[in-house]
């Protein structure tokens, strides 16, 4: 394997659903050593939520937990025993970075505020990310992804103006999927800062205030020109056709997207110039958008005639954005470009045997990442405590007769 | 950097040539925001991204795109037209005091213009490429062309978007995929950047903005690779057939609440919801006699749903989303307005935490409200400090101050379209 751009960093992970494990599973991807603290007693939620290997529920077959702990290393530890904190303490000082997503004040209620981690190690980073901040009268409100989502502005302006808003991504916790973005750089930037300085830092990342940055034209919209943004189902002001088509088969789909004049010529020529691609109302972005219902019923005449991959093959050919409506299948069993670049990997755990799971989207030309299977609950107890954190096997069997180590 | 910081920014030592386009400036405001110099390079006239909507005051111009500001906040603003030999030549002399070269250009276009990496390379070894493609460098689709609803098909989020008996659908206006990849190319940007620091030695980051929306389908690849099941759209299907409602209409738009699927959630979050349904005398009997240890979507029919889905039906549309809001805060209830754009400017929480910025636009003459800084950071913090740059705003800061070069070279360089 060659090196990786995290090589020799070490995290302490107390992460669950979903924001911090992302965080945590690009950097253990590229290198970084993450220590993920689990206890049996609450056990994350990415273990207990399906989809399960063959449908049958386990804390080890969940989809979810074999997608975002890659290349983690798992120990069982009692926190709620003060010797739990001891031994994560020991850990920390050990260690270059902490993480956490619970809600605000947790970690200081277990004596692992920022201000109690600078006295094991002054130069600790570390990360706390809930959803809407450290401060402030909503510090604790509870919540998820998909409230979040609802309450940071992105399911307003998702789905068709006639009708209620629809969920960004198929009911799933849209902003766990936007904060990453901003942490991961932020906590890279923390390593190069201690470089150069010694020092560490504390970082209190809102996922709330990292959604706004995905919505902020249209808050710039209100704030200058007071209007509040909406749905527009599939359509855009600046290109005309534009919109998921039903293609031949059922419910399958192309998306096409003509974006200037020279793209609507050859969208013309793909259709083999049908005569209704000449009335003149259709020969101007402004006209097609003024009979776009008209326009969008044609469109769907001719890619009906067709299987979407054909639509998508014969418009990019001529230059025109289209693309299949992919499902599950068609992205994992089915995409030569996704195959190509490796996208998908294939790993093995004990219990579910082989799956496939996916790297970060970015690949580095000379450290690139790699990903090794999750753990099963408590897989690393022994090598954690014993390498790591230097324990000796004496040590070790009081805390397991104790119940600290789960 | 801002000239008033007083602390040393994170990213501070660094400098980033920004060539994107609207596919990756995320990329470039987020090292930004974090205190690196990016200079958004762009062409002379300016880059194609100024003439996304919405505008200031509905100006199509390309200093008043809403979607320009908002994602090329700290970066200064040069002019250059690396499809001229002039302007390849200045490039290179750019590259050679740059850490980052970000873009965004079709596969191979840079390598046609004699500026692909193994070139950057030999003038600067330490110099990091990141380059932002619907589909990455190589590959069956490299030459693709992927605009926001092109990517997010393919990507595999839009098949469970939307209602059943519609088409699948996307998020309006801007393009969040490009903003995902702009994420991604940050990310990646850094960790070369980390591995740099310890070996010395630049590298080509490759995103591809199709693999950048595929984490926000959450469950859905599982769901085939551990079941051989397609996840379907539908809003308010549950994998057991019943029909829940996540959605309520209120006085003012539609709140996001919901009863979960078993008791530990139920029990914790939905007798204080029915208490506060009660002090307005909005609670029936049933509802308040329901046990909620035994509710389970399993056991349940939807007969029963249907019945205590009623009370809060009429209790929310008594409500505003802003009462409903400071009331689950209150009571401690997992109730969430769906908020519009307004809603986002009068949120107590963001106001709370000082997260709006006020940022000069002098050449309009007017203070705008921004969303400010994505993290609070102890020792070095991160900040929004400037709006983004006019075309070609810093080409003597850059050009004449920075690499030197004289006016009379300034102006020939203009005239030739160079810059």
């Amino acid at each position: 394997m060659s090196k990786r751009p995290l090589d020799g960093i070490r995290i302490v992970d107390f992460g669950w659903f979903l924001v911090a494990p992302i965080t945590t599973k690009v950097l253990a991807d590229c290198g970084a050593q993450v220590i993920k603290i689990e206890t049996t007693k609450r056990v994350d939620i990415l273990r207990t939520l399906g989809p399960f290997k063959d449908g049958v529920q386990g804390l080890n077959r969940s989809f979810l937990f074999n997608q975002w702990m890659t290349g983690k290393l798992g120990i069982t530890l009692n926190l709620a025993k003060p010797r739990g904190i001891a031994v994560v303490k020991r850990l920390i000082a050990r260690s270059d970075i902490v993480v956490e997503n619970f809600a605000a004040g947790v970690m200081a209620k277990m004596g692992l505020a920022y201000e109690d981690l600078t006295k094991i190690k002054p130069d600790i980073i570390m990360l706390s990310t809930c959803m809407q901040g450290q401060t402030g009268p909503y510090s604790t409100h509870p919540g998820t992804g998909n409230t979040l989502t609802a309450l940071a502005g992105l399911q307003h302006i998702a789905g068709w103006p006639d009708r209620e808003p629809v969920s960004p991504a198929g009911n799933g916790p849209y902003t766990d999927y936007i904060a990453p973005h901003f942490c991961i750089p932020a906590l890279v930037a923390a390593l190069l800062y201690r470089s150069r300085t010694g020092k560490g830092q504390y970082l209190d990342v809102s996922q709330y205030e990292t959604a706004v940055h995905f919505m902020a034209p249209l808050v710039l919209d209100n704030v200058v020109n007071h209007r509040v943004a909406g749905r527009t189902g599939n359509r855009t002001a600046s290109a005309a056709p534009h919109n998921a088509y039903r293609c031949r088969g059922e419910d399958r789909w192309c998306v096409i997207a003509v974006s200037s004049d020279e793209e609507w010529q050859a969208f013309c020529k793909v259709v083999g110039n049908a005569a209704w691609t000449g009335d003149p109302k259709f020969s101007t972005l402004a006209g097609r958008k003024e009979h776009e219902d008209a326009l969008d019923s044609l469109v769907e005449q001719w890619t009906m005639r067709h299987a979407p991959e054909e639509v998508m093959v014969m418009m990019q050919a001529a230059g025109v954005g289209a693309g299949v409506v992919q499902s599950a299948e068609d992205l994992l069993d089915h995409d030569p470009q996704l195959r190509h670049r490796r996208f998908f990997r294939r790993l093995h755990n004990g219990e579910v045997g082989e799956h496939r799971v996916h790297g970060p989207s970015f690949a580095l030309s000379k450290s690139p990442w790699e990903l090794a299977a999750a753990p099963v609950m408590g897989e690393h107890n022994e090598h954690v405590l014993k390498e790591i954190a230097g324990m000796s096997d004496e040590e070790i069997a009081e805390l397991v007769v104790e119940g600290v180590i789960e | 950097m801002h000239p008033k910081q007083k602390f040393e920014a994170m990213l501070g030592p660094y400098r980033v040539l920004d060539l994107t386009d609207e596919k990756g400036l995320l990329c470039g405001k987020i090292l930004g925001d974090l205190g690196a110099d990016v200079i958004k390079a762009e062409k002379p006239g300016g880059d194609p991204a100024r003439r996304i909507g919405p505008f200031y005051h509905d100006e199509v111009d390309p200093e008043k795109s809403l979607f320009w500001w908002a994602y090329n906040t700290n970066k200064r603003g040069i002019t250059i037209d690396i499809e001229t030999p002039g302007g390849r030549e200045l490039f290179k002399r750019l590259v050679k005091t740059a850490d980052l070269v970000i873009e965004s250009f079709p596969p191979g276009r840079m390598d046609s213009l004699g500026l692909g990496y193994t070139v950057l390379e030999q003038i600067n070894p330490g110099i990091i490429l990141v380059s932002i493609t619907p589909f990455g460098q190589t590959g069956p689709y490299r030459d693709y062309k992927a605009s926001d609803i092109v990517a997010w098909a393919m990507g595999g989020i839009m098949y469970v978007n939307g209602d059943a008996d519609r088409p699948p659908v996307r998020v309006s206006h801007h393009s969040q995929a490009f903003l995902h990849a702009g994420g991604e190319a940050a990310s990646g940007a850094m960790m070369a950047l980390y591995h740099r620091e310890i070996t010395g030695e630049g590298q080509h980051v490759d995103v591809s903005i199709q693999e950048a929306v595929v984490p926000p389908t959450y469950m859905l690849l599982g769901g085939w690779d551990m079941m051989r099941v397609n996840q379907q759209r539908g809003t308010r299907a549950t994998s057991i057939g019943l029909d829940i409602r996540l959605l309520w209409p209120c006085k003012d738009g539609y709140v996001l609440w919901f009863y979960w699927g078993g008791p530990p959630y139920n029990q914790r979050y939905i007798p204080p919801f029915i208490r506060w349904l009660d002090s307005e005398g909005m609670a029936d009997d049933f509802l308040k006699g329901f046990d909620w240890s035994t509710f389970e979507w399993a056991n349940v029919s939807q007969e029963v749903l249907d019945r205590i889905q009623i009370p809060p039906a009429r209790f929310f549309s008594n409500h505003t989303k802003a009462q409903l809001l400071e009331g689950a805060r209150e009571r401690g209830i997992v109730l969430y307005p769906v908020s519009t754009t307004e809603d986002l400017l009068g949120n107590p929480q963001l106001a709370a935490r000082e997260f709006w910025v006020p940022l000069a636009h002098p050449e309009l003459g007017i203070t705008v409200t921004y969303p400010g800084a994505f993290a609070r950071i102890s020792e070095a913090p991160a900040a929004v400090f400037r709006r983004a740059p006019l075309i070609g705003e810093h080409n003597r800061h850059v050009y004449e101050q920075e690499l030197g070069l004289s006016r009379q070279e300034m102006m020939t360089m203009k005239r030739a379209g160079v810059i």
